[in-house]
């Protein structure tokens, strides 16, 4: 059977139709996540840039479906070091995969694999440039926990400026009405370009420095974000903000009951140990949901539709 | 203007490009690969100008350019005026006219950018052409046109 197969860069293109036929496609997978679906597929993890949570994510995806998976996950074994194009790499890698999942540290290097691929590549990531498989992760937490994603108050907190998982996020909510509160200090506000694209789409938000219990208060989403030391040039600038946003207990005092606390991980100090016993917490779990999106992402892009994952004759109990 | 006060020789037939801010003139010699020009081109660099002050201008006898190649000249030099000779007479004369997409013309300014780790070709999108301001189509950082590298 031909697939029309589809790699995927980036899901801020995506229409509100795709990311709930994804959404669909990822409760499908939760529901059953051991399949026989790509018994006859190789599924090509290439990591240039090291990221075990992700790799394991979605090796445990592709293993959970049947396939069998090949790839390096240090990118000092790769030819790369050796002086070899990424084209050359991805051409040669065609050659024996169905599927390429490739993270790499350079922006724009998925675009440029897609374009060059025979095969679909699915972006785990480029530089500070796109995650789609994260942002697709914290939509299907939020549709989950919330039961929608329509009209939702998001909390973003901590590193709005270097965190591509908030911007990835803020621009593929913009199908659902939300209201967004940004909450960073003024080194690590939401850039002027993001603002501007919320004005663009009539998407409503709040600037505050302030992060308590008051301001908690409304907030159905409340999405943490790490002040990575890497991406400060200033060590002294990341000494003087990373402690700003501790998210501590007594703070949750007037939270709303659907209220969900997500954060892509890993933790540092952002968030109390002990709210990890609250009904608030949701990280783990948003981790967890990422394998369940990250079978639908892999799926699409070799071309299955959701009919074949509802009537799928290859699950296993 | 009288012959005798031409500061560069007449043409017979061929292109002519002026009013080329003379910070520009190299840029538009690489930018048109006038070095492989087989034909006589003549450089005036630092002319006076009524309306620029100084100026540059080129000639390039036998040559006719496409629109497409002539329009690249609108990334540095948006304001150059464009005039077809043939038989010493002005029969055409053009502006440039900055396109959509910029294919292999400028350098993306983000250094993490694949496009400038690979041997491969750039490629924007200008997305606001009064302000001058185009997206990478890959790493999707926005530039201003104004102070770009060329490829």
């Amino acid at each position: 059977m031909n697939r029309k197969t589809s790699s995927l860069v980036t899901i801020a293109e995506h229409s509100r139709e795709k990311i709930e036929y994804l959404l669909q496609m990822a409760t499908e997978f939760e529901r059953h996540p051991n399949r026989k679906l790509l018994e006859s597929k190789v599924v090509a993890t290439l990591f240039f840039e090291p990221s075990t949570r992700t790799r394991l994510s979605f090796e445990t995806a592709a293993n959970r479906l049947g396939a069998r998976v090949i790839g390096f996950a240090d990118p000092k074994v790769t030819s790369g070091t050796k002086g070899e194009t990424l084209k050359d790499t991805i051409m040669m890698v065609s050659n024996y995969a169905d599927i390429i999942v490739m993270r790499h540290y350079l922006e724009g290097a998925a675009r440029y694999a897609s374009e060059v691929a025979p095969i679909p590549i699915v972006n785990a990531g480029d530089g500070a440039n796109q995650h789609p498989s994260q942002t697709m992760l914290d939509l299907y937490s939020i549709y989950k926990t919330q039961g929608t994603l329509d009209n939702l108050n998001i909390y973003m907190v901590g590193d709005l400026k270097y965190g591509r998982t908030v911007h990835s996020l803020l621009m593929a909510m913009r199908h659902f009405n939300p209201t967004f509160h940004f909450i960073a200090p003024d080194e690590l506000a939401m850039p002027q370009y993001y603002k501007d694209y919320c004005k663009e789409h009539n998407i409503k938000y709040v600037e505050t420095k302030d992060f308590d219990a008051d301001v908690i208060s409304g907030a159905d989403i409340l999405y943490m974000t790490r002040v990575q030391r890497e991406r400060f040039t200033d060590l002294m600038e990341y000494e003087r903000v990373k402690d700003s946003y501790l998210l501590k207990k007594d703070m949750l005092a007037k939270a709303k009951d659907n209220m969900k606390i997500l954060h892509p991980l890993p933790r540092v100090n952002e968030i109390e140990y002990c709210i990890d016993d609250t009904k608030y917490a949701y990280y783990f779990q948003q981790a967890g949901n990422g394998l369940f999106a990250r079978q639908a992402l892999i799926c699409d892009a070799l071309g299955y539709t959701l009919e074949e994952i509802k009537n799928d004759t290859t699950i296993i109990d | 203007m009288k012959r005798e006060t031409l500061q560069v020789a007449a043409l017979e037939n061929g292109t002519v490009i002026d009013h080329i801010p003379s910070s520009k003139l190299f840029d538009v010699v690489n930018l048109l690969h006038l070095e492989n020009v087989r034909s006589e081109v003549t450089v005036g660099f630092n002319l006076k100008s009524k309306t620029m002050g100084r100026k540059s201008i080129i000639k390039i006898a036998n040559k006719f350019f496409t629109d497409d190649e002539l329009n690249q000249l609108a990334v540095i030099t948006p304001n150059v005026t464009l005039c077809i000779i043939r038989d010493y007479e002005i029969v055409e004369k053009k502006t440039v006219v900055l396109s959509d997409e910029l294919h292999g013309i400028i350098k993306c300014g983000n250094p993490k950018c694949i496009t400038n780790n690979e041997p491969m070709r750039t490629l924007f999108h200008v997305i606001n052409k009064e302000a001058g301001i185009c997206c990478c189509h890959y790493c999707n950082q926005q530039q201003k046109l104004e102070g770009v590298k060329l490829v």
